[in-house]
């Protein structure tokens, strides 16, 4: 029973991770029909550059954590909406020419990553509460994985705040829908683009720092691997739905817990589960937007 | 009386196929001016090429301003409304929520549409998606309503509505159309007849004729360019063998009809 405990609070800890990866993915897919593959390298970036700031404020200290956090979501933010701008606008409803574009972008960053800080990863330290454990019901759960449910929690919380109650999160809503008619009521939908870019950036930016947290390391490939199981989770959650992203995201990442204790294939047990969904219900547990 | 909208050798493309060729004419600065022609002909393209969300060419004139070159927000924003074929109303949004995002400045005419659908006041917080069709189109023209514009391009407004309806909305565009100039899609040629001072009529993406609407609903020329009566009812064989040409009206014009 313990077992089975650790398993799900690690899982929905895992599954928190891959939420704030695949949050931006969701909302850039329904909002713009944008397939990002270069989304790994805002995570990239930012959990690198949130380590340098964090280490020179203090390395393995909370301080130097939060600001690192801080910087990871700015770093996210601001990289995301550069693409947007410079690569993304040019290219909307040219989607062969999109995945052309974000593949290449997400190459060439990773390359410029292994230059700058080399292909090794780098271990990093973190404040000394989220190595130990906490104690429920007899089982010890990693504390850093309550760090990574918090996060997850407030993004949810402050993506689902924005999009109900701001002006730019009634068009984006409006826009998941139907762009088309968003743009014929007089609304310049680009500017919502670059938002939506922004906020996923910001997500991702967030999830590269507690990423480099939760593996007690950073490196060149982080987003690279971590965006393979956003892009599942976004599949799997059905295209352009941040509920569906958020729910997918637990079971993703519940079941490669638990295949990979029991039998360990939780790779092979998450792929699979994407085969079942795609096959029984192509639009995704929450999805319904058609481009 | 200068007309608020000219449009002079439009061509419509969608996905590179030319939809719309060479068509021209103009919108008047006051009442309804009605697009008629058979299903397929480029009315909807017309309007859509219009607003720029396909990719067209000619020259579009609104209000002395070519608007050709804009992008679709850039000619609504100059004070064109759009009121779409099937609604197109946004169905997880509330219906409160639909009007709001149609809000353009700062002052909404949020009194017009309450006195013309008093109904949607008590569907506020209703998701449009749940409303009846007669209710979504009621949303819709709402929208269009909801800003000071000059001209407002309206998409078959009464298909598949149940006859009750028809009349509600009916009676709305005639109120609507009082204060703002319309350009008008209809297959109902009762509701033409009822709304509009003047025709368009299009056949194989040209413009064939351009007139009085009663002058032209009671002609035969409703059955040649149309393919029905003029009491809407269609007519047999005459997609085949179009009937021989009637003279127009005398301020009509009546172009030499391309069935390609």
């Amino acid at each position: 029973m313990s077992a089975v405990i650790l398993l799900l609070i690690t899982g929905v800890g895992l599954g928190a991770l891959y939420f704030l990866v695949a949050s931006g993915l969701s909302l850039i897919y329904g909002l713009m029909g944008v397939l990002n593959f270069a989304h790994g390298s805002f995570l990239t970036l930012s959990g690198f550059l949130g380590w340098e700031v964090g280490r020179r404020v203090g390395d393995g200290s909370w301080a130097g954590l939060l600001i690192g956090m801080a910087v990871g979501v700015l770093v996210g933010a601001g990289s995301a909406a550069l693409t947007e701008l410079v690569f993304i606008r040019r290219l909307y409803n040219r989607h062969i020419e999109q995945v052309l574009v974000t593949v290449g972008l997400g190459l060439a960053t990773v390359a410029l990553f292994e230059g700058i800080w080399g292909s090794d990863p780098i271990q990093i330290k973190s404040p000394g509460w989220l190595s130990r454990t906490t104690e429920i019901a007899g089982v010890h759960i990693p504390n850093d994985r309550w760090l990574l449910i918090g996060a997850a929690v407030a993004v949810l919380l402050l993506i689902v705040l924005f999009l109900q109650k701001t002006s730019y999160g009634l068009i984006i809503r409006a826009g998941v829908e139907n762009r088309t008619m968003v743009t014929a009521l007089g609304i310049d939908v680009r500017r919502a683009f670059t938002i939506v870019f922004a906020i996923g950036g910001a997500a991702a930016g967030l999830g590269g720092v507690l990423a480099s947290v939760y593996y007690g390391q950073v490196s060149a490939h982080q987003g690279t691997s971590l965006l393979i199981y956003a892009f599942i989770v976004t599949v799997i959650g059905g295209l352009g739905s941040l509920s569906g992203a958020a729910i997918a995201a637990v079971i993703v990442a519940v079941i490669q817990q638990f295949a990979n204790y029991y039998f360990g294939a939780g790779d092979l047990a998450v792929v699979l589960l994407l085969a079942v969904v795609i096959l029984v219900r192509p639009t995704g547990l929450m999805g319904k937007v058609k481009h | 009386m200068t007309p608020i909208l000219t449009v002079q050798d439009l061509n419509v493309r969608i996905a590179g196929q030319q939809v719309v060729e060479d068509v021209s004419f103009d919108v008047a600065a006051h009442g309804v001016t009605a697009l008629l022609g058979r299903n397929g002909v480029g009315k909807s393209s017309t309007l859509k090429g219009l607003l720029g969300l396909y990719e067209r060419s000619g020259e579009v004139t609104f209000d002395g301003t070519r608007i050709d070159k804009l992008m679709t927000h850039r000619v609504v924003q100059q004070g064109i409304a759009y009121v779409p074929e099937d609604r197109e109303v946004f169905s997880q949004l509330t219906v409160a929520e639909n009007l709001r995002l149609a809000e353009r400045g700062g002052a909404p005419q949020r009194a017009l549409v309450d006195e013309l659908f008093p109904e949607l006041r008590q569907r506020a917080n209703q998701q449009a998606g749940t409303l009846s069709g007669g209710q979504q189109q009621m949303v819709s023209l709402s929208r269009a309503l909801m800003n000071d514009n000059q001209l407002i391009l309206v998409d078959e407004p009464t298909k598949g509505l149940a006859p009750l309806i028809v009349g509600t909305v009916t009676e709305a565009l005639k109120k609507a159309a009082e204060i703002t100039p319309m350009l008008l899609v209809e297959q109902n040629l009762q509701v033409v007849r009822d709304l509009a001072h003047t025709v368009v009529v299009l056949s194989g993406g040209r413009v064939v004729h351009t007139g009085p609407a009663d002058e032209f609903l009671d002609s035969d020329l409703v059955q040649r360019h149309l393919g029905v009566s003029s009491d809407g009812k269609a007519a047999e064989g005459l997609d085949e063998e179009p009937a021989e040409k009637a003279d127009g009206p005398a301020s009509s014009t009546e172009a030499k009809e391309d069935d390609t």
